[in-house]
């Protein structure tokens, strides 16, 4: 699985990145997790409001920060 | 496991539901008995003398703070709820397609209420661009959303009445409608980076959930929780000094400077103002004591529109899309207009 976080570099974003680190070390998952800061590929997923964060390709959320619970979720448990 | 965790979760925001409604009645009942309530504790439990000058502001700082807390919960709470219909992606759709000068104003207004940070301006930006919403258009929204927030308006709401709050909304809708329409008129497209025009946007493809009226409680209360625990600080810190400036500093001392005679003081404010980046939470308290020794209206709100409106920062991040040349045409169009603002105020009042 491939996880990714859209952001600019702002302070949520970070939390975010934060946030799903945590969540795959709990659920200990084998997903990837990058911090994408390339406008370019952020507008490439057509979403306006950082961060965003989306799996395997396809948007999740968006301008908003997750709980950790919810992204647990959405990573799912092993 | 799932099973376990959902039924966690119902729970939760059950109680989360109700919390706020049952809050309702202790806190009107706290607001509207605050001042005597205040007066009774600084005058019959201190025992302070009421002439002096510790006392006043001692009472002003006992008074004011709990009165912008709760406005500042209640307000934040609704808007809250109200910002979790908006999105800017239903922004750039209600946008699509829109004439120039009704497009302004359609945009000044879903600016007041779309979510926005100023962190997300580049992406809002490119994404407004992208699906054809003329820059005019886009600006009145990147004017609009910074420049009247719920902070900004609790503040001027609980220290200056309702007119002053209604008058400072009304009058930068305005700025923010007019200064978009002229920015359109300059066709300043090419001042835009090249690149940004390049940049081929993907579908926005994200499964449409359903949000409960749950969830919409949820949002408004973690607006609370996220605003004031951001500015409570700065509230505090800003009725501190508005305080002792309401205490000690004489009567009508800022007539001479911010006054309404002294013309020269609405450009001079706007001047300093666009630089100095702070939110409303700290400015608002102490312009309310510069107001009541003698500095002018206008000349205030001139001041606060500058720097809630305009910001260093902002434009910091702006330069990476746009040239210099349109950041001037910006900054000179919208500071133009707070001027022409204050000066208004000034002259009626």
């Amino acid at each position: 699985m491939k996880i990714e976080i859209l952001g600019m570099g702002c302070a949520t974003c970070n939390k975010l990145e934060d946030t799903v680190r945590q969540a795959v070390k709990e659920t200990g998952s084998d997903a990837q997790v990058d911090h994408i800061t390339d406008i370019k590929k952020i507008m490439a997923y057509g979403v306006m409001t950082t961060p965003a964060l989306a799996i395997d390709g396809k948007v999740v959320a968006a301008g908003k920060l997750p709980s950790l619970a919810d992204i647990k979720k959405m990573i799912g448990g092993k | 496991m799932n099973e376990c965790c959902s039924t966690d979760n119902s729970e939760k925001k059950k109680i989360n539901y109700y919390i706020p409604f049952f809050l309702i009645p202790i806190v009107v009942v706290i607001y509207f008995f605050l001042e005597e309530g205040v007066n009774f504790f600084v005058y019959e439990m201190l025992k302070m003398d009421k002439s002096s000058h510790l006392t006043e502001a001692i009472r002003f700082f006992f008074y004011d703070t709990p009165k912008v807390f709760i406005l500042l919960t209640v307000i934040v709470f609704v808007v809250g709820i109200i910002r979790s219909y908006f999105s800017p992606e239903k922004t750039r759709k209600a946008l699509e397609g829109k004439p120039l000068f009704a497009g302004n104003v359609m945009a000044a207004g879903l600016g007041v209420f779309t979510p926005f940070c100023t962190c997300s301006a580049i992406p809002l930006f490119i994404g407004f661009v992208e699906s054809g919403i003329p820059l005019g258009v886009t600006f009145s929204f990147l004017i609009a959303a910074p420049m009247i927030n719920e902070v900004a308006l609790v503040l001027l709401f609980g220290l200056f009445g309702w007119q002053t709050a209604l008058l400072y909304a009304s009058t930068g809708l305005l700025i923010a409608i007019l200064s978009g329409w002229v920015i359109g008129k300059l066709k300043v497209e090419r001042f835009v980076e090249e690149w940004v025009y390049e940049i081929k946007a993907g579908d926005f493809q994200m499964a449409e959930q359903k949000i409960t009226f749950n969830d919409r409680i949820l949002a408004g209360w973690n607006a609370v929780i996220e605003i004031v625990s951001k500015v409570w600080i700065y509230i505090v810190a800003g009725i501190a000094i508005g305080a002792a400036v309401h205490g000690y500093v004489p009567q009508n001392f800022m007539a001479s400077i911010m006054g309404k005679d002294a013309w020269w003081s609405v450009p001079l404010a706007v001047l300093i103002g666009v630089p100095l980046y702070s939110n409303a939470a700290g400015i608002i308290p102490i312009l309310q004591a510069l107001l009541e020794k003698g500095a002018a209206l206008g000349t205030a709100l001139a001041f606060m529109m500058a720097v809630i409106g305009l910001s260093l920062p902002e434009m910091i991040i702006l330069r990476k899309i746009i040239k210099l040349p349109l950041i001037a045409v910006f900054i000179s169009v919208v500071a133009t207009g707070i001027m022409i603002v204050g000066f208004i105020f000034n002259w009626i009042y």
